[in-house]
């Protein structure tokens, strides 16, 4: 059983730090605003995130045939092909590799699937060192936190805190913080961690059934430096990451960069057809992990087209305020709030609730993954399981009570207005409400809507 | 030799199987119109200001012979003393990269000189086919990097550049798009994270 996430306590350190909170607020939105002028560059935007949610609802809806043409050719450039059913079965086939190569190094480049299966506590917990080489990543590996955001992993974290933490693990001069200083000493510390790696794993950002091709977009060119040196390269992907053709990737690598950091593309996209050369390995782990089961929901399979750009994060107001920690689960933010209730409905009920309901995410999706929506679908998911607490079911059942009764629902009316009027500060404003800890409440009104149609109908 | 690991498929037949159990109405795979994408006039001004976005540096030359020339106009191009050149009609290096084995060798390699196939105007990138790398880790692992690239060969957007490597056959291919970067430090945007610090990009006219 999986701890219950209670959104808002989880939150509660986060945005109790107002320039924390604030700062991150900013930090995204300067993100979101990079994003809004890369779409605004292209005339055809909308044509093109049509057109990926169309690629994406075929692909999944025929998956089993694209899963089996990638495997088909995929294995003809001589990669090894395995499956894995769920996040232990993957972390044993990796292992099972290493072991096979004798193998106590690791370079890793970004993948939120192997955050997702645990990859790295399974590894050292077998004797693996792993290194993280995303700076983000390795940042807060060497922190020993777990990345806040899926494209910026570092995104919640101060540049002093970066340079304590690399005082402390690089030798960096006490005090600095020029990111340009902290990025060279990684450059330097990573430098001699890839030259000593013995096997890269990575992440996929799409895989091609009609090639049995992979490709990995990165910035920083660590995914690239981790494959080309060792001579296995490792290559994680969820089951939803496949696209029909190799042209696909026009419209996917002209949306992914864009909608992600406001780039027009990232500085590397690589195109992996099987390993190196003969005396090369290319291994390919294709995981379920409870996909296919998603895949069953008419209302939730479209969060299967997410291509995890992150830009519904950058967008929700809830996300930049209360951070990416607050969510406890890899994928955060509103997409994370669809699918972590999927894997668990009890542990996560809260994050369908860490919702304005304002629809920005699936504004800014890339695929059209129509986020809102799921989220309110979740909701009433929820409330039909009866996985509210008891206070929010019973304030439903008054409210759903009263408004089935006209009289009723006026007396109320007329004693709320009195109330709002004589009640002192002390009884409104303790610790019993917590709505009203940062909220005024409103102004009584003189009287009704329903007393002031009463005056003016005949008008 | 180690024993090979072997493709591990016990859960292979579940996961088909669960996938096939549930029908899902296959809608038309859509294919992008080419007449509704943007299409640039000056292809190749396009792609310079793109470049200059993403952090790199376009030269134009009129021939090969001015390549070694521009290049020297840089400090740390005239001081690098491990160059590999994979366009050596362009330019000689020092280092004969196919002569080195295990590409661990090349760490200390201070320039690659790379050729590109084409260049892409809306987003500044380049694509190079991996069949040009004696080791693909050279395009990764130097201190700077510079691709010549002919000016006739450019495209104006993704669609055309997937076109044109419909069928490409290496290992390997790359866009690149600038220096490797980073900016997962307070959103500062450093530019040579992992890969080139910088990147230099050679677009000649009679290539």
């Amino acid at each position: 059983m999986l701890p219950i996430v209670q959104h808002p306590a989880a939150a509660k350190e986060f945005v109790n730090d107002p320039n924390r909170s604030r700062w991150h607020d900013q930090a995204l939105w300067f993100v979101r605003s990079k994003r809004d002028k890369q779409a605004a560059s292209l005339p055809e935007w909308e044509y093109l995130r049509e057109t990926a949610s169309g690629i994406k609802t075929h692909t999944i809806a025929n998956l089993a045939h694209y899963l089996q043409e990638f495997e088909r050719n995929a294995t003809a450039r001589g990669a090894v092909v395995h499956w894995a059913r769920d996040a232990d079965h993957h972390n044993e086939i990796v292992l099972r590799i290493l072991r096979d190569h004798k193998t106590k190094r690791i370079v890793k480049s970004k993948s939120m699937l192997t955050e997702e299966c645990g990859l790295n506590h399974y590894l050292e917990d077998n004797g693996i060192d792993v290194v993280d080489t995303d700076l983000g990543e390795r940042i807060v590996q060497l922190r020993g936190e777990t990345p806040s955001h899926i494209v910026l992993p570092a995104i919640h974290i101060k540049k002093e805190e970066v340079g304590d933490t690399f005082h402390k693990h690089l030798g960096t001069d006490e005090g600095a913080s020029d990111p340009k200083y902290l990025a060279e000493a990684a450059r330097g510390h990573l430098r001699d961690k890839f030259l000593a790696g013995e096997i890269g794993i990575t992440g996929v950002n799409f895989a091609i059934a009609e090639t049995g091709g992979l490709v990995v977009c990165t910035n920083e060119g660590n995914a690239d430096l981790g494959t080309s040196l060792p001579r296995v390269h490792i290559a994680c992907m969820g089951i939803e990451k496949l696209l029909p053709r190799q042209r696909d990737l026009g419209v996917f690598t002209r949306l992914l960069a864009r909608s992600a950091t406001g780039q027009p593309i990232t500085s590397y996209t690589s195109h992996f057809n099987g390993p190196r050369d003969e005396n090369s390995e290319l291994h390919i782990v294709l995981v379920d992990n409870g996909r296919s089961r998603l895949r069953e929901s008419e209302t939730f399979r479209a969060a299967m087209h997410c291509i995890r750009c992150g830009a519904c994060m950058n967008t929700c107001p809830v996300y930049r305020r209360s951070g990416g920690h607050s969510y406890r689960a890899t994928v955060p933010g509103p997409i994370g709030s669809v699918l972590s209730p999927t894997r668990d409905q009890n542990s996560y009920k809260s994050l369908p609730y860490a919702c304005s309901l304002c629809g920005s995410c699936s504004d800014v999706c890339p695929v059209k993954i129509p986020l809102h929506h799921q989220l309110l679908a979740w909701r009433g998911e929820l409330v039909g399981k009866k996985l509210l607490p008891l206070s929010k079911r019973l304030s439903m059942r008054c409210a759903s009570y009263l408004f089935r009764f006209p009289a009723l629902f006026r007396l109320v009316g007329k004693v709320g207005r009195f109330a709002l009027r004589v009640l002192p500060r002390w009884a409104t404003h303790n610790r019993l409400n917590v709505w009203t800890i940062a909220r005024e409440l409103p102004e009584p009104p003189k009287e009704s809507f329903h007393q002031w149609h009463r005056r003016h109908r005949n008008h | 030799m180690m024993k090979p690991t072997l493709a591990d498929t016990d859960a292979r037949q579940g996961i088909l199987d669960r996938i096939n159990t549930k029908h899902v109405d296959i809608p038309p795979l859509p294919d992008v119109d080419v007449d509704r994408v943007i299409q640039f006039d000056e292809p190749i001004d396009k792609f310079v200001e793109m470049l200059a976005m993403v952090g790199g540096q376009a030269h134009q030359v009129d021939s090969q012979a001015d390549v070694r020339a521009q290049l020297e106009e840089i400090e740390v191009f005239r001081t690098a003393t491990r160059i590999v050149s994979l366009a050596p009609e362009s330019i000689a290096g020092t280092i004969d990269a196919t002569q080195i084995e295990d590409p661990h060798d090349l760490s200390t390699v201070d320039w690659t000189i790379a050729r590109g196939e084409f260049m892409v105007a809306e987003n500044g990138s380049i694509w190079i086919d991996g069949d040009t790398l004696p080791h693909r880790v050279l395009l990764f692992i130097a201190q700077y990097l510079a691709i010549v690239v002919p000016r006739s060969q450019i495209v104006s957007n993704m669609h055309q550049a997937y076109e044109r490597i419909e069928n490409f056959s290496a290992r390997f291919g790359v866009f690149v798009s600038g220096p490797s970067k980073t900016a997962d430090i307070e959103q500062s945007l450093v530019l040579g994270a992992h890969g080139c610090r910088k990147l230099q990009v050679l677009i000649v006219g009679d290539l």
